[in-house]
């Protein structure tokens, strides 16, 4: 049997709050830090302690980060999930678990490979404190697997010495049940298996981390200084990486100061009024919650759009509706962040589909809400957000200007001769604001949710009203000429030029180079577009209007970006066929594969790459 | 309703303050509110407190939710910034202008409504919070807009228009506002403008969360007999405990108070809060005695005004969170962004 190197997919059953995290994380990290491409996927409940949880990490050469279906490795550490465990195993793949107990005969498969190593009995005589003989099982599975799987033992020892750095009496013991481990795999298996790993370069100058902590970090580097949000998975840690960030980076040199404020609200709908308050006042101010809380702050969001007030809120998205999987991927919250809020309402969108965007982006929304003038919502998942994956490194312009959009200082009011706050002195639909305080007798106005006039004045006279929601029209088109545009990818192989063509964004860009190549396997070669953004600029509809059919991919039931893209671009929906997956784990390049298969098949006509076709 | 358009001229002799304006420069637009309607004697006082305080009038921000109260803040300071919200919602949108400006004086006006009812919690989290802010409840007892219905701070048994009576129990705003963690703490009647607008003063002085809850009589749906928010109730069964006074360093100290026990609180800005104690047991500086009096009083049927309690060291928000001395929103690139240096060690921590 010859031996495969960097292509597995190693799953760790724990339990929940047993101290498995940390040791599973530094499995992953061992292998990025020997330069092989890894995605890592937590599976966790909604729970703190002692329901199942799961860690998924992808070991791919070619750079694949999308979910992929069946195991390889097993590493069974719950009793509870065990036959659960064990079936997901594919043929041919291993099952490495406590032995100290016998495994039950029904759990028996002979087409897996068994690998037991009796940790729970190692560890007794060694540690002699339960907890920590508890917590060094995980250490001491991961020193097996870096015998099995052949990792450089000098990379897991030297993350132990830098985890544990000013912990030092934590070392040894950690090191110790490391080479437990090690040694019995040696001894007592067959080490390495045929599934190993190998040094590679192909992870480069790239970075592994999540995209919340990337949010926080780009709020951080775009100027945020107000910060208001309510606790909620998965969106809890973007609060808290802008705060952990924010700590170190934002601190006056001297008064120790802040130049930040974080608060921690009472609600969902107090966070958006916080951050609308702040932006009003001119503080570049933003919020992160996942679908309820976009729920609850949908009245505030439609204050913010006719009162034209920026904000910038982080959707992490979560499977629904309700409280639905709180603790799983979905893209489910498109409609209702598009149209946030009652009355003709419509709202920026964007779509980051790696930490760096999700960095770009925090930035980017801050500009744009103010900018605009307008509530900015930046849809993340879970997935994205919550899961170390490979990223390219931050960067930052250092002769980037903030854009805080039209705003008028006490000079240019003194050199302005009529002043309305809601005038379209530009014809770009955005007018002209001022912070409170600027100016002992000009530019104050009233801000309010009723409709007014171009002065800021109260009426109720149907042709402003009208007027002014025209206007706000017209925003919306400049809103549209502002947004990052969608990357498009044509092929040029074909004489008549590509007819299909695939439509995603966000995380279910993860899959996509890997579909791709699976579908040139089958003689199927599609152009693409990454939506970055709503409103749709103009590439979208080039993309749309040159390809006869387009497969719109996303991770929900109802294919709510296929029906945006109908009802703002009014497409034929014939054309748009909708591939959703929605069961709350990421969406796997083979589904992608699948689908777009049976669409295939189903229809005859559609071209094939002549050397397949033959 | 005034109809009448208030004229642009003022009488010559008319006051002028230490910053040389006069109350006129203080005032808002014409108020759309019902004759003899007691919001409007409370916009009276924040004009007249205002002026006399001499702060300039651009320099407030003023910020209510929905309902009779919160139309108010158009009817004065006309130079500020004032944003009408949603409903219930002023404490939120007021503390992210607090945030973003703290040298702003922030004036949130509320109703009974807005504050007990729909906007209880954010009442509630914004006095913890500790925003350095003026809050008023203009509180009726009804709602008035939508044509009177009880509110949730109209008393058990008092009765609407049409002799309904209200089964349910009132909620105290000033009491609660006491429990957690208000450091001003004063009740006053809209009908009494002596008492308001040094009240009023104060609490614009005070560092901290200062919250007046104003009875202000409905002219058009709770002031009948049988209603406990009434003109004609607030001042039979209205009882004055402390009458304060606000004093400028070098101010005469004028006031005509009848005579009791006198206190003053020298302020931390050099400032001077003196109290007059019309009840000699009374102790404005306890926080659970006031809560105490306040409820005692009330089984009596009796509703306590004057200032309640006060903690002239209060620290606000910001003391908490330890923010800079200067705005948040007057700070750019070049105090915020730590520049790409820093993004080589953030990014080394990722690998």
């Amino acid at each position: 049997m010859g031996v495969s190197y960097n292509d597995f997919v190693i799953r760790f059953a724990n339990v929940n709050g047993s101290g498995s995290a940390s040791a599973n994380g530094m499995f992953a990290k061992a292998l990025f830090r020997m330069g092989i491409p890894v995605a890592t996927r937590n599976i966790f409940p909604s729970n703190i302690q002692g329901l199942p949880t799961w860690y998924e990490v992808r070991v791919n050469e070619r750079g694949y980060l999308g979910r992929r279906d069946g195991v390889d490795i097993m590493v069974a550490m719950n009793a509870e999930t065990l036959v659960e465990d064990v079936a997901s195993i594919k043929p041919g793949g291993y099952l490495l678990y406590d032995n100290s107990k016998p495994l039950a005969k029904i759990l028996r498969r002979d087409d897996i490979i068994e690998i037991g190593m009796p940790i729970s009995t190692m560890l007794l005589p060694e540690f002699v404190d339960a907890k920590q003989r508890s917590l060094f099982k995980n250490i001491t599975y991961l020193g097996a697997l870096s015998a099995l799987l052949n990792i450089d033992f000098e990379v897991i020892t030297g993350m132990v010495a830098t985890q544990y750095k000013g912990k030092d009496a934590l070392i040894a013991p950690n090191i110790h049940a490391l080479e437990l481990g090690r040694k019995y795999a040696y001894e007592y298996m067959v080490a390495p298996l045929p599934i190993q790993v190998k040094r590679s370069d192909k992870v480069g100058h790239r970075i592994m981390v999540d995209g919340n902590t990337a949010a926080g970090l780009g709020c951080v580097y775009g100027g945020a200084t107000v910060c208001a949000w309510y606790p909620i998975t998965p969106s809890t840690s973007v609060a808290e990486a802008f705060e952990l960030h924010a700590n170190r980076l934002r601190i006056e040199s001297g008064t120790e100061e802040r130049k930040f404020a974080i608060i921690q609200a009472e609600d969902e709908l107090a966070a958006i009024g916080v951050v609308i308050g702040a932006a009003w006042n001119g503080a570049r101010s933003f919020t992160a919650t996942s679908g309820p809380g976009l729920s609850l702050m949908s009245e505030f969001l439609g204050l913010a759009y006719f009162a034209e007030i920026p904000a910038v809120l982080w959707d992490i998205q979560r499977a629904g509706p309700s409280t639905g999987m709180p603790t799983r991927t979905q893209q489910s919250d498109v409609m209702a962040a598009a149209y946030a809020s009652h009355g003709d309402t419509k709202h920026p969108l964007l779509f980051p589909a790696t930490a760096k965007e999700c960095f770009d982006f925090a930035a980017l929304a801050l500009d744009l809400a103010d900018r605009l003038q307008t509530p900015i919502i930046v849809l993340s998942d879970l997935e994205l957000g919550m899961n170390d994956n490979l990223s390219e490194p931050f960067e930052w312009d250092d002769n980037r200007k903030y854009d805080r959009g039209k705003v008028l200082n006490a000079q240019d009011l003194d050199n302005t001769e009529v002043f309305g706050r809601y005038l379209d002195v530009d014809g770009d639909g955005i007018g002209y604001r001022t912070y409170p305080g600027t100016h002992p007798e000009k530019g104050a106005f009233f801000t309010r949710g009723t409709s007014r006039d171009e002065f800021a004045a109260y009426t109720e006279s149907p042709e402003a009203y009208e007027h002014n929601m025209q206007r706000l029209l017209r925003k919306w088109h400049t809103a549209s000429t502002l947004v990052p545009a969608a990357e498009i990818s044509q092929q040029d192989n074909s004489q008549q030029g590509n007819k299909v063509g695939i439509l995603y964004f966000g995380t279910t860009a993860l899959p996509m180079p890997e579909a791709l190549d699976l579908l040139v396997e089958e003689g199927i070669q599609l152009d693409t577009c990454r939506l970055r953004s709503f409103p749709f600029g103009e590439e979208v509809r080039t993309f749309m209007e040159s390809h006869e059919l387009v497969f719109v991919v996303e991770q929900n039931r109802d294919g709510q970006m296929r029906k945006l893209l109908i009802n703002e671009g009014e497409y034929n929906p014939q054309d748009l066929i909708s591939i959703t997956y929605y069961a709350g784990l990421s969406i796997s390049a083979e589904f992608i594969k699948g689908e777009v298969l049976e669409y295939y098949q189903a229809n005859k006509k559609l071209p094939r790459l002549t050397q397949v076709q033959s | 309703m005034t109809f009448v358009a208030k004229p642009k001229a003022h009488h010559p002799r008319l006051p002028l303050n230490e910053i040389g304006l006069t109350r006129r420069d203080y005032e808002g637009s014409v108020s759309t509110l019902c004759a003899g309607c007691g919001h409007d004697s409370v916009s009276a006082a924040i004009v007249q407190a205002c002026a006399e305080l001499s702060i300039p009038p651009h320099r407030f921000a003023k910020v209510s939710g929905i309902g009779c109260s919160s139309k108010t803040p158009s009817y004065f300071l006309n130079k500020s910034h004032g944003f009408n919200s949603v409903h219930g919602r002023m404490p939120s949108v007021i503390t992210g202008a607090n945030l973003a400006n703290r040298d702003l004086h922030c004036i949130g006006v509320s109703g009974d409504g807005d504050s007990a009812s729909i906007g209880m919690g954010q009442f509630a989290h914004i006095v913890r919070r500790r925003i350095n802010m003026l809050y008023i409840v203009d509180n009726n007892g009804t709602y008035g807009l939508t044509k009177g219905q009880f509110s949730a701070t109209s008393d058990k048994g008092s009765t609407s228009k049409k002799g309904a009576p209200n089964l349910y129990e009132p909620i105290d705003l000033a009491s609660m506002a006491l429990q957690i963690g208000a450091s001003f703490v004063a009740r006053s009647f809209s009908g009494d403008k002596s008492q308001l607008v040094p009240l009023l003063k104060a609490a614009l002085h005070h560092k901290g969360m200062a919250f007046i809850d104003v009875v202000s009589p409905c002219v058009a749906f709770n002031n009948h007999d049988g209603s406990t928010k009434s003109y004609e109730y607030i001042r039979k069964y209205g009882q004055n405990v402390v009458n304060a006074d606000f004093i400028a360093e070098h101010e005469e100290i004028t006031a005509d108070y009848q005579p009791g026990t006198v206190e003053d609180i020298n302020m931390p800005d050099g400032t001077i809060l003196r109290m007059y104690k019309l009840d000699e047991n009374y102790d404005p500086h306890d926080r659970v005695g006031a809560l105490n009096y306040v409820q005692r009083r009330k089984e009596q049927g009796e509703i306590v005004t004057g200032l309640l309690y006060v903690d002239p060291d209060a620290i606000d928000c910001h003391d908490i969170l330890r923010t800079v001395a200067q705005p948040l929103n007057e700070m750019g690139e070049l105090e915020l962004c730590p520049g790409n240096s820093a993004l080589a060690s953030i990014n080394e921590s990722y690998r």
